[in-house]
């Protein structure tokens, strides 16, 4: 920006206000992770409210969630682990200046969130079908328990929450492709490779705890 | 690393300096697109003022209206709507960004040390989602408006026609623009103040900016999710906060309150921080209890996410909860009580001057401990029964968000003013604006509290007719209030055409900020300043300029 | 030079990876049994020690400056607060009427 001097001898990742590049790598990491807790903060309200009418309406929660298909949602929480683990394999790889294997780690990580998002596609094609739908909308022939739709209002909210910031962070990860590629990331300098790690270990993190509460409940 | 500037003695560059940043580049885009913090300040300012100029509208047509009983120059479906705008705009367009967004955004670095924020561009982005989302609120307000009250509680605010969506989305826009300043201000805290500024020797603005940044971050994502739910609700019935449905609409105020009351403490909390900064100046002696009022600062904090029930007392929510949250309020009262009495204590046998900053200090103290008594009143479970809904309510919460944050807004103004824009305003003006703001809020006010106990409920268009010679006076107030604020405003635009003829330091006061031209040049300082002592240590010999004398 | 203190092997990603996918398929497996009230714990739980590997691991935590566990862990004490006072709430009202008399599945759409 017009503002940003370079003096001679600067790194150019180095912004102006900053004195030395720990410095601001330490900085970055903070801002990210004051960032993360505002998305525990905001879907720990989905949690919540969750919590409060499944502790209203038991019966129907757990009647309703039957329609759940566990072994997709299993399926689902082992892709998004891996695609952890590709993930920071990526951050590793561009730490060791290996660019080529960065990049086959991010690619990777972009198919196992494609893969996600697949049995997702799925799985909300089959509600769909039932009639098993949010709120007014909802549809579902043969309830033996009244309120059943609750669940799918608060179902469709959280994942669909959650697979909102699946996409956003695969953008992300298009975008670290195109820049590793392009040679802006070094042992000395991969800040934004991870921040966008942290990202996507905290989308994990979140349906770490959506699969058993939406899953395997009992 | 560049040259280190030893302190105490101040250096005296070229005041005012040909270039600084106001000057050094030009055109709208330079200002559109700059990524310098006291550029977004600048303008945050000017935003907010608009808010205020646009929300005081509103407050006055709400007292004119009240001025009789029944049918009036307006509807009562209007005057739903106006009060309604009142709030909402008030609130997240200009209390929560003021000290924050435009007087923390222009100070913090300096005060620091440092050449910038953390993240400058993140700053930047602070402001385009401000206007952004204040720009969707206006839309919502000329479409159709709202009539839900700021509160937005459901079932209403599922139901009633209005444009309550597009209002909710303006509001969650702007509440990202709360978080980004929030985590901007903590990282910038954490790593860019200047060698030799430890935790306890930076200036107590920035314990209270911190503190109020924390809350920024865990209470407004919950903001955003309740707006989410609401507007869900709307659109697609989910159910969760409709009884019929099997929903429970007091966890919508559960949900809306976990952010809304530690949203009064980000408003409180940034003008506790200029209070802070001016008192010692305009006392010349140590704050007294400086680790103390830090330590009060994080308290506030902490506590403040822990009694958000107390706005619910007869909603609903069962008397177990209501009790707990009532104990609760009293504990939050506890480090506020003691910033006020070391205040006091700071001013007690200082050398005290009554320059505006210290005028707007010192209506503070007073209109800011009146208003918290009363919160602990309110806070008082039985009491609160039968003044809940009430003006005492109204009362309560305009002393302590106008005689406290706007109060501690406008010493911040004054006192910074002349950093700003190089220029002083006149003292003479200055005090008479005070003096009628003072006397102005208290006559709207004090009577508020009165008519409140007396049992007159509020955002009622109509009332019973022994109340309205209470009403009468509180309107005849907003009067005073308004005059007192065009005049500043008037005094304060005169300035800006004057030349530059203020000094680096026109109060004599401690704090890197100072030793900054004013207005400072774009990279804040020539040389990397190195601190050696405390920012409040009147009592040490220091070669400051003598204070120049009030200007004409 | 932006370098580290400590770096994690592949070989411990690894084994984290294998870990949490064993404490999938455990967690899986205790749904299948009834363990009353308890099943929400053990689910919680076992949750809770997934999500600490990641954020110890993958995330680097466990090797990093505190300030930024300190951050994660504050997040999640308010989130507690605010979900331990709301059910302190919900869960001492007197109930007025069971709920699966009173709710239905919303008919046909209301105006907005």
């Amino acid at each position: 920006m017009s503002d940003q001097v370079v003096a001679a001898g600067h790194e150019p990742y180095l912004q102006h206000h900053f004195a030395k590049p720990e410095q601001q790598a330490d900085a970055s990491k903070i801002g990210m992770w004051l960032f993360l807790v505002t998305e525990i903060l905001l879907f720990g309200g989905l949690f919540v409210g969750f919590a409060l009418m499944q502790s209203r309406h038991p019966l129907a929660f757990l009647e309703a969630h039957k329609q759940l298909d566990k072994t997709l949602g299993f399926i689902n929480t082992l892709v998004l682990l891996t695609s952890s683990f590709t993930m920071v394999m990526a951050v590793h790889s561009v730490r060791h200046d290996r660019r080529r294997q960065a990049i086959a780690f991010l690619a990777l990580t972009l198919v196992f969130a494609g893969a996600f998002l697949g049995v997702k596609y799925i799985e909300y094609a089959h509600k769909f079908h039932e009639g098993l739908l949010p709120g007014r909308f909802y549809s579902h022939p043969g309830d033996t328990v009244p309120g059943q739709f609750m669940f799918f209002s608060f179902y469709f909210m959280m994942t669909g929450l959650h697979g909102f910031h699946i996409i956003a962070g695969m953008v992300l990860i298009a975008w670290l492709i195109r820049r590793t590629a392009r040679g802006d990331f070094s042992a000395q300098y991969y800040t934004p490779v991870d921040l966008v790690g942290l990202y996507w270990h905290l989308v994990d993190m979140i349906w770490i705890y959506l699969f058993p509460l939406l899953y395997l409940i009992r | 690393m560049a040259d280190v500037l030893e302190l105490p003695v101040a250096p005296n560059p070229p005041q005012p300096p040909r270039v600084h940043y106001l000057n050094q580049t030009r055109g709208i885009r330079s200002w559109l697109f700059t990524v310098d913090h006291k550029r977004i300040g600048v303008m945050y300012l000017a935003s907010i003022l608009f808010a205020f100029l646009l929300g005081g509208v509103f407050a006055m047509i709400v007292r004119l209206k009240l001025l009789t009983p029944g049918p009036s120059f307006i509807t009562a479906e209007t005057y739903n709507k106006i009060f309604t705008l009142h709030g909402a705009v008030m609130i997240f367009l200009f209390v929560i960004p003021s000290i924050p967004a435009a007087l923390g955004n222009f100070v913090l670095p300096l005060m620091l040390g440092a050449k910038d924020v953390a993240f400058p561009r993140l700053n930047l982005a602070s402001l385009y989602l401000y206007w952004t989302g204040s720009l969707l609120a206006l839309v919502a307000m000329v479409t159709g408006g709202i009539d839900t009250g700021w509160t937005f509680y459901t079932p209403y605010s599922t139901s009633t026609q209005g444009s309550v969506g597009l209002m909710v989305l303006g509001v969650f826009i702007i509440g990202f623009s709360s978080i980004f300043t929030g985590i901007n201000f903590i990282a910038t805290i954490h790593k860019l103040r200047a060698p030799g500024m430890t935790w306890w020797n930076m200036p107590l603005f920035v314990w209270s900016i911190y503190a109020t940044s924390i809350i920024q971050i865990v209470a407004t994502p919950v903001l955003g999710i309740t707006l989410l739910l609401l507007l869900m609700e709307r659109l697609f019935m989910v159910g969760i906060f409709d009884p019929k449905l099997g929903g429970d609409p007091v966890l919508f105020q559960h949900f809306f309150w976990f952010y809304s009351h530690p949203a009064v403490y980000i408003m409180i909390l940034p003008g506790m921080a200029v209070i802070s900064e001016v008192i010692p100046v305009f006392s010349r002696k140590t704050i007294f209890g400086y680790k103390a009022i830090a330590y009060s600062s994080m308290a506030i904090a902490l506590v403040s996410f822990l009694v958000w029930g107390h706005h619910m007392f007869v909603s609903g929510q069962s008397q177990v909860a209501s009790a707990v949250f009532s104990f609760l309020t009293f504990l939050v009262a506890i480090p506020s009580g003691v910033k006020v009495f070391n205040w006091l204590a700071t001013m007690y046998k200082g050398s005290i001057s009554f320059e505006a900053p210290m005028l707007y200090a010192i209506s503070f103290l007073v209109l800011f401990s009146i208003g918290g008594l009363t919160g602990i009143i309110l806070g008082t479970l039985p009491v609160d029964v039968h003044l809940h809904d009430t003006y005492f309510v109204v009362a309560h919460f305009h002393f302590v968000m106008m005689g406290g944050t706007v109060m501690a807004f406008l010493a911040g103004l004054h006192y910074w003013w002349p950093k700003m824009f190089g220029r002083m305003y006149s003292e003479k003006w200055a005090r008479v604006s005070a003096a009628l703001i003072f006397v102005g809020f208290n006559v709207t006010f004090l009577s508020q509290f009165v008519l409140g106990s007396k049992g007159m409920p509020r955002r009622y268009y109509n009332y019973l007719p022994q109340f309205q010679p209470l009403h009468v006076f509180s309107t005849f107030g907003s009067w005073m209030l308004a005059l007192g604020f065009l005049i500043m405003a008037a005094y304060l635009a005169v300035s800006l055409r004057k030349p530059m003829d203020a000094p680096a330091n026109p109060w004599g006061a401690l704090g890197l900020e100072w030793t900054a031209s004013s207005p400072p040049i774009t990279h804040n300082f020539e040389q990397v300043p190195l601190v050696t002592h405390g920012p409040y240590d009147y009592s040490a010999p220091v070669q400051q300029p003598a204070l120049q004398g009030a200007g004409r | 030079m932006q370098a580290k203190a400590h770096e994690t092997s592949p070989k411990t990603y690894v084994k984290v990876l294998l870990t949490l996918m064993m404490l999938t398929v455990t967690t899986v497996l205790a749904a299948s049994f009834d363990f009353g009230s308890a099943n929400v714990v053990i689910a919680l739980v076992i949750a809770t020690i997934k999500a600490s590997l990641v954020a110890m691991f993958f995330m680097h935590l466990l090797h990093d400056k505190p300030i930024n566990s300190i951050i994660l862990v504050s997040g999640l004490v308010f989130l507690s607060i605010f979900l331990m006072l709301t059910l302190l709430d919900a869960d001492t009202r007197p109930d007025i009427q069971p709920a699966a008399s009173s709710v239905a599945a919303p008919a046909s759409p209301t105006p907005k």
